[in-house]
């Protein structure tokens, strides 16, 4: 029988139940494996429950660096008899099988051309250990005992990791310590080896591993958001978390043990921007995170904060809608909610990060940019980048950086007698100079609200000056196009007509599938949108390339429309590629539908078959 | 018409106050609402008190949320920032701005459709967050802006100008305000100005979340037989607790009250509240004992008004969240950043 040989190359999927305790042991198997020098990108894939329902855990072990999902598995720990059967359909053929062999399962239950591998865990815990909770929690740390041995890994790296989680809690170190080993010693005794390996590298360097959400919280702190308001939604809960974590260590006056920083569990969505409005107002970098329906909630509040021209800053840490949709499953499918939320004429600015390296820096930058342009700034990230952690370039921090706080001005320049029309585009650039409330006695105060205005924020509603107020405010979006992070442009080894667009969480998955498509002999010059509005530079790609591919993680190709409504670009050329059900987007995905749409193209020179739909079955 | 600003001549021998300022320099621009509003009463109650207090204008932010008495902070203190956001939702933007900068005094103007209705919620969560503040609902029982629809505060069985009659009990926004632990609870009439002035004035140096709600009669839409917010009912139904005076510690006491049994309330920032009171055993410090004297004297058709509830201790969000005595808006990079060296350490544990 096929048996899959890899070393450093292979991806382990963990079939467990939710809330057995399995989460820690699978995050130690991939942190070891780090330790080791080689990358692993895993992700958790979790129901919409508290407990007793389906997770997966699926560690890629890739030493090229590949993060993104490759799709396909090599090797299965199934824990769960519940979903045994999709499970066991998923690994490829001649990969492996690993199970809790405690009870006897009938031949049928398995495949030919896998590698069964059967441990009886349940029998060994009962054997061991007294308390019912241990046994479930250890028998996991069996089985990363026993994976461990199988691939070969160094014992001493795991218990490093131990003896750092269980610092100063020695009995519990000393008792997981025990359970790894029992489990190591069990696969050395009794079990065939196998044909994956991870052998000690040096692809890892100094890189970190941590997960979106902890990172555009701490780019908050760095950027200086001081007012946090917020209503718990998965997946966006961990960024306010880790935000008063990290204030909690960071940011308490020493002299007076008290926070320069305030948060607040607001009662919803709708109250949260509430605060970061009235903060923003007047003068407090504040941000608020979220997902698709608080955005919803949110869309009144943004639309007052784009008219009256307030610094607010939203995390939207994006899941699969629309509704409650998929609540812990992964979409790119609030750019269009997003860019045009509320009602009238409205634009925002978008950025969108590739990684949690990406999360920081765009979160301080959204900071920057929100006081810079007076408006709305989404973070719009995702499930797949917020909550999975992933090895990416460490922070980095320019002590020499000041924040941008914009244009406000000071009680000195009033003084010193400065015109001052809060909606008067004094440099330009339409975007106007702004006072914070208490500055001075007798000048700069104005009254600010969501009805239309003079440029000096007196009451009008007459029609040139609205019209002076919506252009001044599409002036602006363009000066924001100058100021957002530049797209990324990875130029094809040969010149190409073909290019593809892609954002954020696909980021990964890209860069390997056009590694692939470069050896099959497709060469793609690919752009990667970090922002929007689009900068120049994305026109002119799209003006420089035959087709463009669009890949994006949702139904209805929003990210198609935004271009082809933004940048009038003829929408024939824009291909659709579309991953939506709710997992990340994967190599062999993006690979595939480029590679078919080619060679259809190629089979048929004269179709006019430019805006073939690539999507996934489903 | 609001566009218009008020010329801001006045005659030179016009008495100023402790900070130089005149009473006209507490104005605003000319008020757009129907003559004889209530609401007008109430802007000229604020300007009474802020004169009187030597409040600095533009130490005042003024936030409101949507309806006519919404339109109102641009009625008054026009060197103060003002905001008018979205309807209903005032109570959150004025947290966040109280958040941002706790050196200012925060004054949010409602109305009933506005706190009762679509804002209910945000009331009630401000009110329980003890947002340092003064919120007044200037309440009519009706949509005035949308021409006579009925609020939530509207009584039952009353007939609306359409003819329509309201279904539904009306909400006590005193009665929640109680409940949901307001530290300064207090109800008044717009046309009764000198209960009202010294009510704002008390709520101005208050600790805490100070609610006041004002009946405030609609003359266009809510002001006939029956209506419990009209002129005429609440001149003749209204049963007031006490009569408060306020007083900072450096002034005199001017007000010369008539004999009777006085209390002083002494709140924690050295404030002082002088209460005459007109009923017998009347506490103001007793949340309890004020829930049911409302509730009783609301039974019999009573408009309780006064001072009805004070925490002389009362604290803020800002003590609960141990927020910095330094102005969050005003902390630069250099207070706010950890830096390049803290940073590393960060990433060393990520590895």
């Amino acid at each position: 029988m096929k048996r899959i040989e890899s070393v450093n190359d292979f991806v382990v999927k963990f079939a467990n139940v939710n809330g057995s305790g399995s989460a820690s042991a699978n995050e130690l198997f991939a942190k070891a494996i780090l330790r080791m020098g080689v990358p692993v990108s895993p992700r958790n894939i979790f129901p919409s429950n508290i407990q007793g329902l389906p997770t997966w855990y699926e560690a890629r072990v890739c030493e090229k660096g590949y993060l993104g999902r490759r799709g396909g598995v090599d090797m299965m720990v199934a824990m769960n008899p519940q979903t045994w059967d999709a499970d066991v359909a998923e690994v490829d053929p001649g990969g492996y099988l690993f199970y809790d062999s405690t009870r006897q399962l009938p031949p049928s239950s398995f495949r030919e051309d896998l590698h069964v591998i059967g441990m009886p865990l349940t029998a060994i815990c009962n054997a061991t250990y007294e308390d019912a909770r241990q046994r479930q929690l250890f028998k996991n740390i069996l089985y990363v005992g026993a994976l461990s041995m199988l691939l070969g890994m160094d014992a001493q790296v795991i218990e490093t990791l131990f003896s750092e989680q269980y610092r100063g809690k020695e009995r519990l170190l000393e008792s997981n310590v025990r359970a790894l080993n029992a489990g190591r010693e069990f696969a050395r005794d009794h079990l065939d080896p196998i044909g994956l390996q991870v052998r000690a590298s040096k692809k890892v360097g100094e890189r970190i591993f941590v997960d979106g959400n902890s990172a555009a919280a701490l780019g908050c702190v760095y950027g200086g958001a001081t007012v946090a308001a917020w209503y718990p939604i998965t997946p966006s809960s961990s960024v306010a978390e880790a935000f008063q974590k990290y204030c909690s260590k960071l940011r308490v006056e020493p002299s007076t043990g008290m926070n320069k920083f305030a948060i607040v569990q607001a009662e919803d969505e709708i109250a949260s921007i509430g605060m970061v409005v009235g903060a923003g107002w007047n003068g407090a970098r504040a941000f608020t995170a979220t997902s698709g329906p608080g955005v919803s909630l949110m869309t009144e509040f943004i639309g007052l904060a784009y008219f009256a021209e307030i610094p607010v800053t939203i995390i939207n840490v994006q899941r699969g809608g629309p509704s409650t949709g998929m609540p812990t499953r992964t979409q790119q499918a609030d750019l269009l909610s997003c860019a045009y939320a509320s009602h009238g004429d409205t634009k925002h600015v978008l950025l969108f990060p590739e990684d949690p390296h990406e999360c920081f820096e765009h979160a301080a930058a959204a900071l920057d940019l929100a006081d810079r342009l007076q408006t709305p700034v989404f973070l719009m990230t995702d499930l797949d980048i917020g909550m999975n952690q992933r090895l990416c370039e460490p922070f980095v921090w320019d002590d020499a950086r000041q924040y941008d706080r914009g244009k406000v001005m000071t009680a000195e320049e009033l003084e010193a007698g400065k015109d001052f029309g809060r909606y008067k585009d004094v440099d330009g650039d339409g975007i106007p100079w702004r006072t914070l409330p208490g500055t001075h006695p007798s000048r700069g105060s104005y009254f600010t609200r969501g009805t239309t205005r003079d440029p000096y924020a007196r009451y009008s509603e007459r029609g040139p000056d609205y019209v002076y107020n919506v252009q001044r405010l599409l002036k602006k979006f363009e000066t924001a196009a100058t100021l957002v992070p530049q797209p990324v442009l990875r130029k094809a080894a040969r010149k190409t007509r073909l290019g593809v667009i892609y954002f954020g969480s696909t980021s990964p998955a890209m860069n390997e599938a056009l590694d692939s498509l470069t050896e099959v002999g497709i060469h793609l010059d690919a752009l990667r949108l970090r922002a929007f509005p689009f900068p120049e530079s994305v026109a002119q790609f799209l003006a420089e390339h035959e087709s463009v591919f669009v890949v994006e993680q949702n139904r209805d190709a929003q990210m198609r429309s935004l271009l082809v409504n933004e940048l009038e670009v003829d929408p024939s050329r824009l291909v659709r590629v579309l991953h939506y059900d709710g997992t990340p987007i994967t190599a062999r995905f993006i690979t595939e539908a480029i590679t078919d749409h080619v060679h259809a193209e190629a089979s048929t020179p004269k179709r006019k078959a430019r805006s073939t739909v690539q999507e996934q079955a489903v | 018409m609001t566009y218009l600003a008020k010329p801001r001549l006045h005659h030179p021998a016009l008495q100023t106050n402790k900070v130089g300022y005149t009473r006209r320099d507490y104005e605003g621009k000319v008020s757009t609402l129907c003559a004889g509003c209530g609401h007008d009463s109430i802007s000229a109650a604020i300007i009474q008190a802020c004169w009187e207090l030597d409040i600095e204008p533009h130490r005042v932010a003024k936030l409101s949320g949507i309806g006519c008495s919404s339109k109102t902070p641009d009625y008054f203190l026009g060197a103060s920032h003002g905001f008018n956001t979205v309807h209903g939702r005032m109570p959150s933007v004025l947290t966040g701005a109280n958040l941002a900068n706790r050196d200012l005094l925060y004054l949010g103007v409602s109305g009933d459709g506005d706190s009762a209705s679509i804002g209910l919620g945000q009331f009630a969560h401000a009110m329980r967050r003890g947002v340092n503040m003064v919120y007044i609902v200037e309440n009519n029982g009706v949509y005035g802006l949308t021409k006579g629809q009925f609020s939530a505060t509207a009584d039952r069985g009353s007939k609306s100008k359409k003819g329509a009659i309201n279904r539904d009990s009306p909400v006590d926004l005193i009665g929640m305000a109680l409940q949901l632990g307001a530290t300064y609870v207090a109800r008044s009439f717009s046309g009764d100005k000198a209960q009202l002035v010294p009510l704002i004035k008390g709520a101005i140096g208050h600790g805490g979340a100070a609610f006041i709600d004002v009946i405030s009669p609609c003359v266009a839409f809510n002001n006939h037989a029956g209506s419990t917010k009209s002129y005429d009912y609440v001149r003749e139904h209204n049963e007031a607790v006490n009569r408060i005076d306020f007083i900072t510690p450096r002034s005199e006491i001017t007000t010369d009250y008539a004999p009777g049994e006085v209390v002083e309330v002494l709140q924690h920032d050295g404030l002082m509240l002088r209460l005459r009171k007109l009923h017998e055993g009347y506490d103001p410090t007793d949340r309890l004992a004020a829930m049911n004297h409302v509730q009783m004297h609301q039974a019999r058709g009573e408009v309780v008004t006064g001072l009805l509830y004070v925490d002389p201790d009362a604290s803020d969000l800002h003590a609960a969240l141990n927020t910095s005595a330094t102005p969050l808006n005003t902390l630069g990079r250099g207070d706010l950043c950890p830096g390049a060296q803290a940073l590393a350490g960060l990433n060393a544990a990520l590895r």
